[in-house]
């Protein structure tokens, strides 16, 4: 399909796929923001982004004491009116203590980051491993890493080659590609390594934004470009991925600003956790706070929600 | 020009055997009614702004101003008659020779902040009267009207006490009283547009608001009074075409300035042959924005819609002729239609309302008989499928493809919600198509090479050029027309030239 290693592969893919005007998408993504979601709607939206949360934690000092209350947390976030959220997030080595707490059945998914994340920086075959790992160890979904380094060298056919390589690993569990936004910086560059990952995914599959290790991560702008490179592939083929913004959406308002770009660009269809994830874990306590606040008409203290991302 | 020959068209579904995907853009999560709430202190009654004070018309007549996003009346207005206009221009021509003229530019300038300053404060209330006034979306007039007027006091207020830098080596002299007549389609806008230069260069002013829009100007007047902007300096008069001809008509002022329809321009510089009188005009527009198949094409939709839609296509450098290259005619069209079902049309007070009232029945009837005689002439229509509401003026968001250039929805202005497609093949068809109609006010360019960008800059017959954008407006860029879209220009050193003469 895109020829290995030739210095213009970025240019015969954009010349198929359409290139990115970075003023223009900023501009079509601060409309977003202006809109003014109250009341029915509101309360709709801050539950169907609960519902829609990768609850995750990704530290070198998680363990399996950790793990257990994030699961409980996405069991139950708070009461019974609060639906759970969509999977938690952990690495490979945290998910056999995810599954112990979770058991299964209950609809709460795992997820575990693998291909040696977040640099991605290990043999193939390493990789290749500990994605057959993490499945077999329980998980549902796996959160891949993109070979950055091949993308920017240009080297377009290895990259799409290891994600081909990664779904075959995964067997049946779905596969999120990160794309790590913040390191190939430019909307174009975004748009090409969404349709390098569309290609070779599929239906059920995610793309996603970021690791979150990185200064910046999930935006309203790279957001719409790849929506807008899922929704083009889609068209195409009739074959419907996901997205995952992950990193940075810390706020209930912010998830509401990217659920209306969603129901904006994609339409009803992915306003769903199978369609649609927020890679986050500070978010969720905000969520609750707005729940409540719709539902008592007052903010309640911190400690209310388990604040602390360290004591859930 | 890239080549397409090769090109597979990812972007076009063509498939056998299952049905097309479809994208579902249903109520699965409708947005509740957000209405923005502020007071807009609107009075019952309006009179005429004469001489620092708000006074009674000679004629004793008024007439109703109502809302064309639900047909109620939201106040009287003054009408001015031709005693009120000879009083206007008599307390102007006093002011002038008075006061204005003798103020230091410095000091004219601080009463330019000053009133910048207070419209911002009462940004708000302004905007709330903008739209129940006028039928445009309150975020338009929130983020845009209100704003941009404000930013055209600030921008002209600086100029007031460097005049003597517009043109080096040379002073630019007042011209004396000035008359304005303004449209109703950005009614503050416009009036900032006209007064803020005019003040600045050290003329005094009588200005005519349209008549379905005369409230947020008899609003200003209030700040102007709070301003302590010295009496006579500004005067309004309100009312139709009769006030209007009046005031153009009328002996005293040294130059006229209008924004308006192309047919009333041409009269009112039939009527000022001969005179003296200066005259600029900024009139209509057919404005084409050209579509190559290198565009990043969401964002050109984008542009497209926001070139089309924003204030309900009331916009005289609309972009209201698309012309997009045939390799990519199929994706542009079906990326448009997609887009434009999920722009919200409905009442103008929703903060959610991307498209609102048309301004009133007049101009409703009249986009109804163009998209008409598109439709009779063979066009193809599209509209989404939105509710609109029961009472108010509410036209579709309208696109009719496989136009062609002689079709009246391709060479008449319509002012409206409705967008014709039309295709070309090579660069220099474009620019002659683009070039191909009697306005020349403004023009769009999409692609991705910078060197047509450029070229198209020049060819293109239009007073502005925007490349890979539409519709950006700053009180700095000279905006004004070729051909029958009128001449001079308004912002910027070159709008400074119009209001005074060197000397």
């Amino acid at each position: 399909m895109v020829a290995p290693s030739s210095p213009p592969a970025l240019r015969r893919l954009l010349d198929a796929i359409g290139t990115v005007d970075a003023v223009g998408v900023e501009e079509r993504v601060a409309k977003y923001a202006t809109r003014s979601i109250k009341k029915a709607a509101k309360v709709w939206g801050l539950r169907k982004a609960v519902s829609m949360v990768d609850l995750t934690t990704l530290e070198g000092k998680d363990t399996p004491g950790k793990v257990a209350s994030l699961c409980q947390k996405a069991l139950r976030p708070h009461d019974d009116s609060v639906p759970r959220v969509a999977a938690v997030c952990v690495y490979p080595s945290m998910v056999r203590h995810a599954r112990r707490a979770l058991g299964s059945g209950n609809g709460v998914r795992i997820a575990s980051v693998a291909t040696a994340f977040p640099s991605g920086q290990a043999p193939l075959r390493t990789r290749l491993a500990e994605v057959r790992a993490a499945v077999a160890d329980g998980a549902d979904e796996v959160d891949m890493v993109i070979n950055r380094g091949a993308f920017l060298a240009g080297d377009f056919g290895r990259v799409q080659d290891e994600i081909a390589a990664v779904v075959t690993a995964c067997g049946a569990a779905a596969l999120k590609v990160i794309l790590e936004v913040s390191e190939l910086e430019t909307y174009d560059n975004i748009r090409a390594a969404s349709f390098l990952a569309l290609r070779v995914i599929r239906e059920g599959d995610f793309i996603k934004t970021s690791t979150g290790k990185t200064s910046l991560n999930a935006t309203l702008g790279n957001n719409q470009v790849m929506l807008e490179a899922i929704r083009d592939h889609y068209l195409d083929t009739g074959i419907a991925v996901g997205m995952k913004p992950a990193g940075g959406i810390r706020t209930a308002k912010q998830a509401l600003q990217f659920l209306v770009a969603v129901k904006e660009t994609l339409g009803d269809a992915w306003l769903t956790p199978a369609r649609y994830r927020f890679g986050a874990s500070s978010l969720l306590n905000d969520l609750l706070r707005q729940l409540e606040k719709e539902r008592t008409g007052a903010y309640q203290a911190p400690y209310y929600f388990s604040e602390a991302a360290e004591s859930y | 020009m890239p080549s397409t020959a090769a090109k597979k068209s990812p972007r076009v579904p063509v498939r056998s055997g299952r049905p097309a995907p479809e994208l579902v853009f249903g109520d699965l999560w409708t947005f509740d009614p957000a209405p923005e709430t502020a007071d807009p202190k609107l009075k019952p009654r309006y009179d005429l702004f004469i001489d620092g004070a708000f006074v009674a018309p000679k004629s004793g007549r008024y007439f109703d101003s109502i809302n064309p996003g639900n047909e109620q009346k939201l106040a009287e207005i003054a009408l001015a008659g031709r005693e009120d206009v000879d009083a206007a221009f008599a307390a102007a021509q006093r002011a002038f020779d008075s006061t204005w003229r003798r103020l230091p530019g410095r000091e004219r300038g601080k009463y330019l902040f000053r009133i910048a300053r207070l419209l911002q404060d009462r940004a708000r209330e302004f905007a709330v009267a903008e739209t129940l006034d006028g039928g445009k979306p309150i975020k338009e007039a929130r983020d845009f009207d209100v704003p941009m007027a404000a930013a055209h006091f600030f921008y002209h207020a600086g100029w007031a006490d460097k005049l003597e830098y517009v043109a080096p080596g040379r002073r630019l002299e007042p011209l004396g009283v000035v008359g304005q007549v303004i449209p109703w389609n950005f009614p503050l806008l416009m009036l900032a547009w006209k007064l803020a230069p005019a003040l600045a260069a050290g003329n005094t002013v009588v200005l005519k608001p349209a008549e379905t829009t005369s409230i947020t100007c008899l609003k200003l007047a209030e700040i102007l009074q709070d301003a302590e902007l010295p009496p006579g300096v500004v005067n309004f008069v309100a009312g139709a075409g009769e006030t209007g001809a009046a005031l153009v008509g009328h002996p005293t002022p040294a130059k006229i300035a209008f924004t308006g329809s192309t047919e009333v321009g041409k009269h009112i510089q039939r009527s000022l042959a001969g005179t003296g009188k200066k005259l600029t005009l900024e009139l209509g527009g057919k404005a084409a924005n050209i579509v190559f198949d290198d565009a990043p094409l969401d964002q050109a939709v984008e542009g497209i819609v926001n070139g089309i839609f924003f204030n309900q296509g009331h916009v005289c450098c609309a972009g209201s002729r698309l012309l997009v290259h045939e390799p990519v005619a199929d994706a542009v069209l079906a990326k448009l239609k997609q887009r434009i079902r999920v722009l919200s049309v409905g009442d103008p007070m929703d903060k959610n309302t991307d498209i609102g009232a048309i301004n009133s029945a007049a101009q409703l009837h009249r986009i109804g008989e163009l998209v008409a005689s598109g439709r009779k002439e063979g066009a193809e229509m599209y509209q989404p499928p939105c509710r609109l509401p029961a009472k108010g003026f509410y036209f579709r968001p309208t696109v009719f493809s496989g136009v062609s250039m002689s079709h009246r929805i391709a060479r008449e202005e319509i002012f409206g919600p409705v967008l014709s497609v039309l295709t070309f093949r090579t660069v220099e068809e474009a620019v002659e198509k683009a070039n191909n109609t009697a306005y020349g006010l403004s023009a769009g360019v999409w692609t991705d090479k910078g060197s047509r960008i450029l070229k198209l800059s020049t060819e293109l017959k239009a007073g502005v050029v925007w490349a890979n954008t539409y519709n950006k407006f700053d009180p700095t860029s000279p905006f004004g027309g070729y051909k029958e879209s009128g001449f001079g220009r308004e912002g910027g050193r070159q709008g400074m030239l119009e209001y005074g003469q060197l000397a």
